[in-house]
């Protein structure tokens, strides 16, 4: 199970990976393995405002759909469009061509990350305890 | 029912599984693979060539005796007795009120010896039943701690099943089943199966199934053969149409609202129970019909979502997936027959958009289809 350490990630099981002001959101590998295969992924439109913690989009699988949950306020500035056509990279690839959006964070240059988020070690101790 | 503090059963195959490295998932009260990898892939190899499944959670009770088949003449709403040495039926069995208590596959092994095989969440109800309505001279047995069940299933089943046996093949017709030597081992062999393709479930000795399975994947791994797990047996059975209890079957529901009131033998010789409530129903008008539908966007109509006619709830999906076959998603419904009529009179132009599954806040257009979604190439 791939939990890389230069990452943030919920306790929803998203990952948010912090360059300066923009963040790039997708989910983490345990969680795609969680689901099985993925067969359709729905974003939020380019533009729109996600709050963190909020649902923003979902993940659908064969047994069942999740709620994407944003792991950081801010704007929305890119979408996946692979992932959107061939939602199987959300589980060949979770962290790199598997992405799912991009986020301009409203504070930037303040390294300031919203309350909540995970490191990868504590990613990892809530993982094994959820098991 | 399944008691949540009870640890879950394994079967005499899930060490196997541990080694292959599947995801293993609580289902009935047994420690099942869910999937091995990808159950798309599984999927697809079952459609395409053959996949490997533990059915071992399954239910086998064995009735016997002079009077086995007056017993599930009575205790079943088809005609055991009518079935001859070798053969096999899909039944039910249903509570007086004409409720479904399960569907069962019945095996008639000799004249006074039958299988029954009964789905995990039901052995024990059914067990009980069989035994409450079992005549003097019936003994009724819960076998399924004797046997563990492997099925192969897909176009190259027969091929792989037949490098492991001299039994001849040709010989089992679909729902037959007869004893043979698969890889030395002394098995019961079944032309039956969950997945709408030709295959076969092979009982077997718990303590041979391990030999057996892996026999088997030898044998098939150039033929495409894959271990398959409960998540694609689901998509599997799903487009071959045929119902799962929980789902489209269901103790308030009787075989006629399921569409399968040919499987109650209403002219059949003496009582059975359920019978005076069956006669009555078959002679109503139904209140719902089962019918398939496939949505016209990628959002997966799932189990307990609302059916929408023109806006206005018109039935529930009871079971929903995303077909691999179709690269469509699918459902069967429980629709009134009056809307299940219009949708299919109306052509497709004028049927859009009247016609949707109510999918987390918003309308997905859907159009109905007759079942089953897949039919095997002849």
């Amino acid at each position: 199970m791939a939990i890389p350490d230069n990452l943030h990630y919920t306790r929803e099981h998203e990952w948010v990976s912090v360059t300066g002001a923009a963040a790039s959101v997708g989910i983490t590998d345990h969680a795609q393995r969680a689901l099985g295969d993925v067969v359709y992924v729905s974003l939020p439109a380019p533009g729109s405002k996600v709050t963190a913690g909020e649902p923003c989009g979902e993940v659908e699988s064969t047994k069942s759909v999740s709620d994407i949950f944003a792991p950081v306020d801010g704007e929305v500035t890119d979408v996946n469009k692979e992932v959107e056509e061939n939602p199987g990279l959300v589980n060949a690839d979770p962290y790199g061509a598997g992405w799912l959006f991009k986020v301009a964070l409203p504070a930037p240059g303040e390294g300031e990350l919203p309350p909540g988020l995970l490191s990868a070690a504590d990613y990892e101790h809530l993982i094994a305890t959820e098991e | 029912m399944t008691d949540p503090n009870e640890p879950l059963r394994r079967t005499p195959l899930t060490a196997v599984h541990e080694s292959l490295g599947a995801t293993l998932t609580g289902f009935a009260g047994w420690l099942m693979p869910l999937r091995y990898g990808s159950e798309t892939a599984e999927h697809k190899a079952v459609r395409t060539a053959a996949g490997l499944f533990d059915l071992s959670h399954m239910g086998e009770i064995t009735i016997t005796g002079a009077d086995a088949a007056a017993t599930l003449d009575y205790a079943l709403v088809g005609q055991p007795s009518a079935l001859a040495p070798g053969r096999a039926r899909y039944t039910m069995i249903c509570a007086h009120d004409g409720g479904i208590m399960d569907d069962l596959i019945v095996y008639r092994l000799s004249g006074d010896e039958f299988l029954v095989v009964a789905n995990a969440a039901n052995t024990g109800v059914v067990f009980q039943a069989l035994r409450d309505r079992a005549r003097a001279g019936a003994q009724v047995f819960d076998r399924t701690a004797d046997y563990a069940l492997i099925a192969v299933q897909g176009p190259n089943a027969a091929q792989i099943l037949a490098a492991l046996t001299d039994a001849d093949l040709d010989a089992v017709k679909y729902y037959a089943s007869y004893p043979a030597i698969v890889a030395g081992s002394q098995i019961l062999l079944a032309r039956t199966g969950y997945t709408g393709e030709d295959g076969f479930e092979l009982f077997t000795r718990p303590q041979e199934a391990q030999r057996v399975w892996e026999a088997l994947a030898a044998a098939g791994a150039a033929r495409g053969l894959v271990p398959a797990g409960l998540a694609a047996r689901d998509t599997l059975r799903l487009e071959a149409g045929m119902p799962l209890y929980g789902n489209e079957l269901r103790r308030d529901l009787t075989p006629f609202d399921a569409g399968l009131g040919r499987v109650v033998k209403l002219d059949k010789p003496g009582d059975f129970v359920g019978r005076a409530a069956l006669a009555e129903r078959a002679g109503t008008v139904p209140e719902r019909e089962l019918v398939g539908l496939v949505g016209r966007t990628r959002r997966v109509p799932r189990h307990g979502y609302d059916v929408l006619w023109d806006t206005a709830v018109c039935g529930t999906v009871t079971s929903g997936a995303p077909s691999p076959t179709l690269a469509a998603p699918i459902a069967m419904a429980y629709v009134q027959p009056r809307v299940a009529l219009a949708a299919r009179q109306a052509d497709r132009g004028t049927v859009h958009g009247r016609l949707a599954v109510h999918i987390r806040g918003s309308a997905e257009p859907a159009d109905l289809v007759p079942l089953p979604f897949y039919r095997r190439p002849s």
